[in-house]
């Protein structure tokens, strides 16, 4: 528990004025309201969100379309007793405990290695077991899920993350976010944690958005709270660099992912395994609109043009969608 | 049809149906579209006294009858030990009172609500005779009063074209001092009124005519004696004539009380009667006046609507219409401005509150709720609780500080304080667990965005929920509801940008 109180800082809101929502709207740049009525309302049917809503539910779906995820180790269904956690996480190393129904990567809580009885976190700080128990209770009652209905407790292996991205993160693990549309990859960005983000890889908390070039998967811009960056903030490094390896199979991934859970307009996030390669982290049925701010382009113009699509290109595989993704929506300029 | 078009279809419908219905309710029944209208009501009583006799006693006083432009809003009559009926002959309606035995002086009331419409006096439909009595004037010493009517008449008809302006020309005579003929006339009839004698000039020329009594409406007379107005047949239809200035028409304030036909007042078994009116106008709330007015004819809508419960549940529905206003607020400031709050619906939760402790004393003791809270909240999770009986630990200690506050400040004589309870305390109990994990996982800086942005909207919420007009349309007229309701379906189709993202994506467009 930390006390720390609130920086002096001006919101974003009010620093730097605002712009013209036509300017905006020529730029092709999707807002909240045209994402949630146009995209959301339209392509995503409400049966289906359970698929993405329980990452449970995810996992399951993966494995019968052969997508790869991190293994599971343990779900909690009801309240387990101290001994059966203990059962379960007594003889793990390293291991992640997050809440089926959580949003937002809240909940999420990421062991990376053992000090005596106690159990390392990521930044170095120290758990205790009755911790790790305090942090299920309150999954299971419902505190991270919407709406705060009781939630399932899923105990996850830790990825072997691959070290391409060392450089790139701090005190956390950067993952890969993919919108598709109807089966059409049409943006990508990384998500790189910084000190400022507290290893989190949230942009709003300070994590660099870096915007991917779905052709080649170098990075082709960078962003930090809003402002332009060319080197990450704790590492010094150049994104110019930057290159994700296997992106076409990691593209396939998260298009594959429209089969798998029949959401016209879906936001995959993907992370690098040492050995696996690309594994799903989760789907989202509702992504957000930073990857625009981090890619610097729009993302309306890449919906519509899709919309505009007839039913013969929307029949394609996965790897026709793939390639005509690649060649229509490569990045323009890259770092 | 694609639900974009639904929307508006189902949208314009509301937003139609919902106007004409108020459009109806103000023109039709009257009520006020504005707040703070008042009508002038007039309180008229009648007081009937007489002396009775000892014996069987039966009073009867001729009522009012309903006229155009005046709203009959209710009646009393007060008469203890006397039975009371009201009978209905020959087009009247007349008051009466009965007893087996009475003595000494009798006083009976009768007092009716009047409200003044705008409209014409009298309605033409009522058959009253036509038939005119002669004056009997045919004994010798009657011959110079003869003499003198019949040359009135014959004046008044040389100096008029028709039966109208015979009338005026006639009265005027009449009222004229100088007039030899009228002086002697007068003279004759020494105790009889103007009416009676001008009654009598134009029976002689052969003009149906009547009197009406009424009242002139002044505010707070009292023991007035009712007037009268002259009415007479042209031909075609009945004229209303004011006697002593010959001007034709029903005087403005005047309420007709009685036209043509028998006595105002009988009395059996008594004597010395006679009928005083004393007058008092009120302003009252058009709205109650609309209220009175359609009551009797229950009018469906305001049958079947809020007005028909209970006072008590008034005042609760009077809140919860506000509710909507409320949520229109957080719709716009969601969908136009991208403000974030803590729980979506929250803020009018909170502004509900404020509504009742005022908004100064509601954001202090918000703000003193909110800190105290979660400083014991933060001791509460270093305990290992489970969520649901730490929220309730939660809970109680709201409960707690709440009477704290109200105790304590009402011994320091902060009565303002006490309003604490209206706070919803569970509400209150999961902001502040919600708010305590915010700080942990994104700091405390979003927790003074997330409960400045929710305390932003409560204060804006609380400010269009007190606004005096939003007061008056949303209980007076609930059926605004449906045009809301369409309004926030055509802002749940807006697709543009919201004002705080013209903020987020500014640096895309350099």
């Amino acid at each position: 528990m930390q006390f720390r109180l609130p920086a002096l800082r001006l919101p974003p809101f009010f620093r730097g004025g605002l712009v013209s929502p036509f300017k905006l709207r020529k730029l092709g740049i999707l807002g909240m309201n045209a994402r949630n009525v146009r995209y959301i309302a339209r392509y995503n049917d409400r049966d289906k969100y359970p698929i993405v809503d329980d990452k449970l539910n995810t996992k399951r779906a993966a494995r019968r379309y052969r997508i790869p995820v991190p293994d599971l180790i343990a779900a909690f269904d009801t309240q387990p007793t101290r001994t059966r956690i203990m059962q379960v996480i007594g003889p793990l190393q390293q291991f992640v405990i997050k809440p089926a129904r959580g949003s937002g990567g809240k909940g999420i809580l990421v062991i990376v290695g053992r000090d005596g009885e106690d159990y390392v976190k990521p930044s170095g700080n120290k758990v205790t077991a009755l911790d790790i128990q305090r942090h299920v209770s309150n999954i299971h009652s419902g505190l991270y899920s919407l709406g705060g209905k009781p939630d399932r407790c899923m105990v996850e292996a830790l990825v072997d993350f691959d070290p391409v991205f060392d450089k790139y993160s701090f005190e956390g693990v950067p993952d890969i976010r993919v919108i598709v549309f109807r089966g059409f990859p049409v943006m990508a960005m990384l998500r790189c944690s910084t000190h400022d983000s507290d290893g989190k890889a949230n942009l709003h908390q300070g994590a660099v958005g870096v915007g991917i070039d779905l052709a080649t998967g170098k990075a082709s811009h960078a962003v930090q709270r809003g402002v332009r960056v060319d080197t990450h903030p704790d590492t010094k490094m150049p994104f110019a660099d930057l290159e994700v390896p296997g992106w076409t199979e990691l593209v396939k991934l998260a298009a594959s992912c429209y089969e798998m859970t029949g959401l016209g307009y879906l936001g995959c996030d993907i992370v690098l395994d040492r050995k696996r390669g690309p594994l799903l982290l989760e789907a989202n049925a509702r992504p957000g609109l930073a990857i625009q701010i981090a890619n610097g382009i729009g993302l309306r113009t890449r919906l519509e043009h899709i919309e505009s699509l007839d039913m013969e290109h929307l029949e394609k595989n996965v790897e026709e969608r793939v390639a005509y993704s690649m060649d229509y929506f490569a990045a323009r300029t890259t770092l | 049809m694609s639900p974009r078009a639904q929307v508006y279809i189902l949208a314009a419908l509301l937003t139609l149906l919902g106007a004409s219905l108020t459009i109806y309710k103000h023109f039709a029944l009257g009520f006020p579209l504005l707040p703070g209208e008042y009508r002038t009501v007039w309180t008229i009583e009648a007081k009937v006294r007489f002396n009775a006799d000892g014996g069987p006693v039966k009073a009867a006083l001729t009522l009012p009858r309903a006229q155009r432009n005046m709203e009959v809003l209710g009646e009393t009559f007060s008469s203890s030990g006397y039975g009371f009926n009201i009978v209905h002959e020959d087009d009247e309606h007349r008051a009466v009172w009965s007893r087996r035995q009475a003595s000494g002086v009798q006083s009976l009331f009768y007092q009716l609500d009047v409200h003044q419409t705008p409209g014409a006096a009298l309605e033409q439909s009522l058959d009253l005779s036509t038939e005119v009595v002669k004056p009997m004037l045919g004994a010798r010493e009657q011959e110079a009063v003869r003499q003198a009517i019949y040359s009135l008449v014959e004046a008044g008809r040389a100096r008029s074209s028709d039966v109208s302006t015979f009338t005026s020309e006639l009265l005027l005579a009449l009222a004229d001092t100088r007039n030899q003929d009228r002086n002697l006339i007068f003279g004759y009839y020494k105790d009889r009124s103007f009416v009676d004698v001008a009654l009598v000039v134009l029976a002689a020329a052969d003009i149906p005519a009547h009197r009406i009594r009424g009242l002139y409406l002044e505010d707070d007379r009292r023991r007035l004696d009712p007037e009268d107005l002259l009415e007479i047949y042209d031909g075609k239809r009945w004229v209303v004539f004011e006697p002593t200035s010959g001007t034709p028409g029903v005087p403005k304030n005047f309420f007709i009380w009685q036209r043509g036909g028998k006595s105002l007042l009988d009395v059996e078994g008594g004597r010395n009667s006679g009928v005083t009116f004393s007058v008092i106008s009120n302003d009252v709330p058009a709205r109650d006046v609309a209220m009175l007015s359609t009551s009797k004819e229950k009018e469906a809508l305001v049958d079947f609507s809020i007005y028909s419960l209970p006072i008590e549940q008034q005042s609760i529905f009077k809140l919860i219409l506000l509710v909507p206003v409320g949520a229109l607020v957080v719709v716009l400031l969601r969908v136009f401005v991208g403000l974030r709050t803590s729980g979506t619906f929250m803020p009018v939760l909170l502004a509900i509150a404020f509504i009742e402790t005022q908004l100064l004393t509601g954001l202090s003791i918000f703000v003193l709720i909110l800190i105290l809270g979660l400083w014991v909240r933060f001791y509460l999770s270093r305990l290992n609780l489970l969520l649901v009986a730490r929220i309730a630990a939660v809970v109680i200690t709201v409960v707690i500080l709440m009477g704290a506050i109200s105790v304590v400040s009402y011994k320091l004589g902060i009565e303002q304080a006490l309003t604490v309870t209206f706070f919803p305390m569970i509400i209150l109990a999961w902001t502040i667990e919600r708010m305590s994990i915010l700080w942990e996982e994104d700091g405390p800086y979003e927790v003074v965005i997330q409960a400045g942005g929710s305390l932003l909207v409560a204060v804006l919420a609380w400010w269009v929920m007190t606004n005096r007009y939003i007061e008056h349309w949303t209980f007076n007229f609930p059926e605004l509801l449906l045009v809301l309701l369409g309004l926030v379906m055509i802002i749940g189709n807006y697709t543009g940008y919201r004002l705080g993202e013209l903020a987020r994506f500014r640096q895309l467009v350099r």
